[in-house]
């Protein structure tokens, strides 16, 4: 118990912080702010996998958290049947085109010795494949766009339950960890920031402006969910009876039927959201705890041992047989498919899906200083740093406004000065967490909550 | 004619923006290699340190067009270089003495400082919005054109008219002026010489007496010149916006390691690479062989490789391929 005792005292300072926001702001910003925070503790999971574990720098979040929310939208979407009449055949050709590159590429690097001549002939498919990709794709796409653009203009999903994307985004994830693997693992470590962080770029540009696979930028919008909607429950009699029951005292001081009758409509209307973000917290705290003892479990084991070999003395631990090349590929997968599941989760939640916000700052920056400040290597430090450097990122401009107000009180309302503060309190978020990064890297490098390493 | 028709078609839309685009980018890939080669970390505040030096000259240049004061048929802007290049300059040895250097003398990995960096991009993202507002913003005054397309057409008797606009020809003149600056100052003068060693061998060159800190400084000064300028010229071809400036990391990044990392001619080589692949790639030829081919071959199509959307994920993919066939850039790496 003794042990833990750091980790239990962070972690209940930060649920009376978000109390305390339920309390001041409303329950509502509250359970919003928790299930944000939760879904940043699995992004932060993912990250912390292959920082924390095993030293390896991944600036891509971006994409796979991109590539996660694309499986929301591709598994659970009804598919659109005018579209795939129009278009899918050819779209579905030029999927077999890339496959068959794909495996005739190996073969050739198989069967033939490295020479010039293999060069040649691979430049050769790939250019012939993508010009047919083009001549094949081009009117496809054009027919597919142009079925009720407002609405679809693209092949749509598989109508599937939307908690089986969550899985889905997972592979989507580890499928580009692969490759991304494959092509960068090699690199030094800034280098490898660098492409991660350029990789995911392409990947977001890509689903950004392929129009025909989730409309682009002009999103997807009503998603389904793994919870029910606020309308059905303001209209369904067991969770009226429930809320009346809940609030029988407040009810009960009001006298006239009608008075009676509006503030139970009002308290249906904020319980039935509260009540659907409590579901959602549900089920992002299943699976933050079901990742938690898988990670904690994993890192205690030889595996994880092995890992922590690797990360701190390559040298050696090629020395003593470990694959390097093989568990580098590894953890990038896993960790990055962690990611893609938090990516599907938050388009879950939010309930729509916009390639256009998908910026390095938000989803790569923010996401690794919540890795740094909580603690690299400790999975419970992981999850603590995802829930105070969310909980900043969205309290700053409140806490800004407040301390504007304070000092510039004495100034009159109409100071140019004063003004211009208060416009400009939004961005007093960056100035927080980067002072905060700064601050955790100067005198606490290892984070709030450092690794701790158990002698067998 | 028609292929003289041809030709200026080329050049008025990909060659000259290739050209200013290119500059700007190798402007803000030799500060990124700069910081890399002797400092030895990779600066994610790049993008933000450029956006930064550029808000001074965009604040100045209203200063003094409220005052009434110009540049003739230049943009007021270029008067503002020296004040903001002083406060880049200032802003980063500011930084430098109290965020980089305890890394530096404790001997931290690089990765850490490029974390380190990541920190101070947030801070300077936040006081350039506080300062200036997150909004788009245009500061180009003076002459718009040295020559127009109807000029042109006059002047040629040709049906395909050249704009040269006074913004790529600025940008030209200046880096051209500036890097030959630095590339003399780097291989001519004492103190280039040794910054050069400090970068090859840094115990050796401290060994043989030069001073780090006079090198770090001397760094942070150069770096600060060439962010400035680099971010003016693009701010003033363009449009002055913080978060494109952040963006433009990433294709400044790219020009730096295709060039190999640490190695300014690489830089300023690979800064024009990134710009004419994306925009040879992403240019429609329609009416260049409108112009070459016969009537009865003319393409229907707008015969365009890829679409600009694909802009920046060209240098991206550019990038990639380098990586993997060449991991220390076209030129070798890691020497200035």
């Amino acid at each position: 118990m003794k042990k833990y005792s750091n980790v239990i005292a962070a972690y209940s300072i930060m649920l009376i912080l978000i109390i305390l926001v339920g309390i001041f702001q409303s329950w509502s910003i509250a359970l919003s702010i928790f299930n944000y925070c939760m879904i940043s503790a699995v992004m932060t999971m993912g990250a912390n996998i292959q920082w924390g574990y095993a030293g390896l720098i991944n600036f891509g979040i971006m994409g796979y958290t991109a590539l996660g929310g694309l499986a929301v939208v591709l598994v659970s979407v009804a598919p659109v049947p005018e579209a795939w009449r129009v278009g899918g055949l050819n779209m579905m050709t030029c999927l077999a085109i890339i496959i068959g590159m794909i495996f005739s590429i190996k073969y050739i690097l198989k069967k033939i010795q490295k020479s010039k001549k293999r060069n040649y002939l691979i430049a050769a498919i790939i250019f012939i494949g993508l010009i047919l990709i083009k001549l094949i794709s081009g009117p496809a796409i054009e027919n597919i766009e142009a079925v009720e653009p407002a609405k679809f203009g693209f092949l749509g999903g598989l109508g599937m339950p939307v908690l089986f994307s969550w899985i889905v985004g997972g592979f989507f994830a580890a499928g580009l960890a692969y490759i991304v693997g494959k092509v960068a693992l090699g690199l030094r470590a800034d280098y490898l920031a660098i492409a991660t962080l350029l990789i995911a770029e392409i990947v977001v540009s890509i689903i950004k402006h392929e129009d025909w696979l989730a409309r682009g930028v002009k999103n997807v919008i009503g998603l389904k969910r793994p919870a029910p909607y606020e309308i059905d429950l303001q209209t369904s009699p067991w969770f009226i009876n429930l809320v009346e029951k809940f609030h029988s005292t407040k009810l009960a001081a009001l006298n006239s039927l009608s008075e009676k009758q509006e503030l139970l409509n009002q308290l249906v209307i904020d319980a039935s959201s509260i009540y659907v973000k409590l579901c959602f917290a549900g089920l992002f705290l299943i699976v933050v705890v079901i990742l938690l003892i898988i990670t904690q479990k994993a890192l205690y084991s030889p595996w994880g041992r092995m890992m922590r070999a690797i990360r701190d003395n390559e040298e050696a631990a090629s020395a003593m047989g470990k694959n390097i090349v093989k568990q580098h590929l590894f953890i990038f997968i896993l960790g990055s498919a962690i990611v893609g599941i938090a990516g599907a989760m938050m388009v879950t939640n939010d309930g729509l899906f916009t390639p256009g916000s998908y910026r390095p700052m938000r989803y790569t920056f923010v996401i690794w200083v919540m890795v740094i400040v909580g603690g690299t290597g400790n999975n419970f430090g992981a999850i603590l740093g995802g829930f105070v450097v969310w909980f900043l990122w969205v309290q700053a401009a409140p806490m800004a406004l407040f301390f504007i107000n304070l000092f510039t009180a004495h100034l009159p309302e109409t100071n140019e000065l004063r003004i211009h503060l208060i416009e400009s309190a939004p961005y007093f978020r960056f100035l927080l967490v980067g002072i905060g990064l700064l601050l955790i890297m100067r005198f606490r490098p290892q984070g709030i909550l450092p690794e701790k390493i158990i002698k067998q | 004619m028609e292929s003289i028709n041809a030709i200026i078609v080329l050049l008025n839309y990909t060659v000259l923006p290739a050209l200013t685009y290119g500059s700007q980018l190798a402007l803000g890939a030799i500060f990124v290699t700069l910081i890399y080669g002797i400092l030895r970390f990779a600066n994610f505040a790049t993008g933000d340190m450029m956006s930064f030096g550029t808000m001074f000259a965009v604040l100045l240049t209203y200063y003094l067009q409220s005052k009434g004061v110009s540049f003739g048929f230049l943009p007021t802007a270029l008067l503002t270089i020296p004040f903001a290049v002083a406060m880049m300059i200032f802003y980063m040895l500011l930084i430098d003495k109290t965020v980089f250097s305890y890394y530096r003398i404790k001997k931290s990995p690089p990765v850490q400082l490029a974390m380190v960096s990541l920190g101070v991009m947030f801070v300077t993202q936040a006081i350039i919005r506080i300062i200036i507002g997150p909004s788009d913003r245009r500061f180009l005054d003076g002459e718009k054109f040295i020559l127009k397309a109807s000029e042109f057409k006059e002047m040629t008797g040709l049906s395909e008219g050249l704009t040269i606009k006074s913004t790529q020809v600025i940008t030209l003149v200046v880096t051209v002026v500036v890097v030959s600056i630095m590339f003399w100052f780097l291989n001519k003068t004492k103190t280039g010489t040794s910054m050069r060693a400090y970068s090859d061998n840094e115990d050796l060159a401290l060994l043989s007496g030069i001073d780090p800190k006079k090198v770090v400084m001397i760094t942070w000064i150069i770096a600060g010149v060439l962010a400035t300028i680099g971010g003016i010229l693009y701010g003033l071809d363009k449009s002055y916006r913080p978060f494109v400036y952040f963006n433009n990391m990433l294709p400044i990044f790219a020009a730096a390691i295709v060039g190999g990392i640490g190695n300014p001619y690489g830089a300023f080589f690979g800064g024009y690479v990134i710009a004419f692949a994306e925009i040879f790639l992403t240019y429609a030829y329609k009416r260049f062989f409108v112009y070459l081919l016969p009537e009865s071959l003319e393409p229907n199509s707008l015969m365009q490789l890829l679409s600009t959307d694909y802009k920046f994920a060209i240098s991206f993919s550019i990038l990639v391929v380098v990586l993997l066939f060449r991991p220390s850039g076209i030129f070798e790496g890691k020497k200035i």
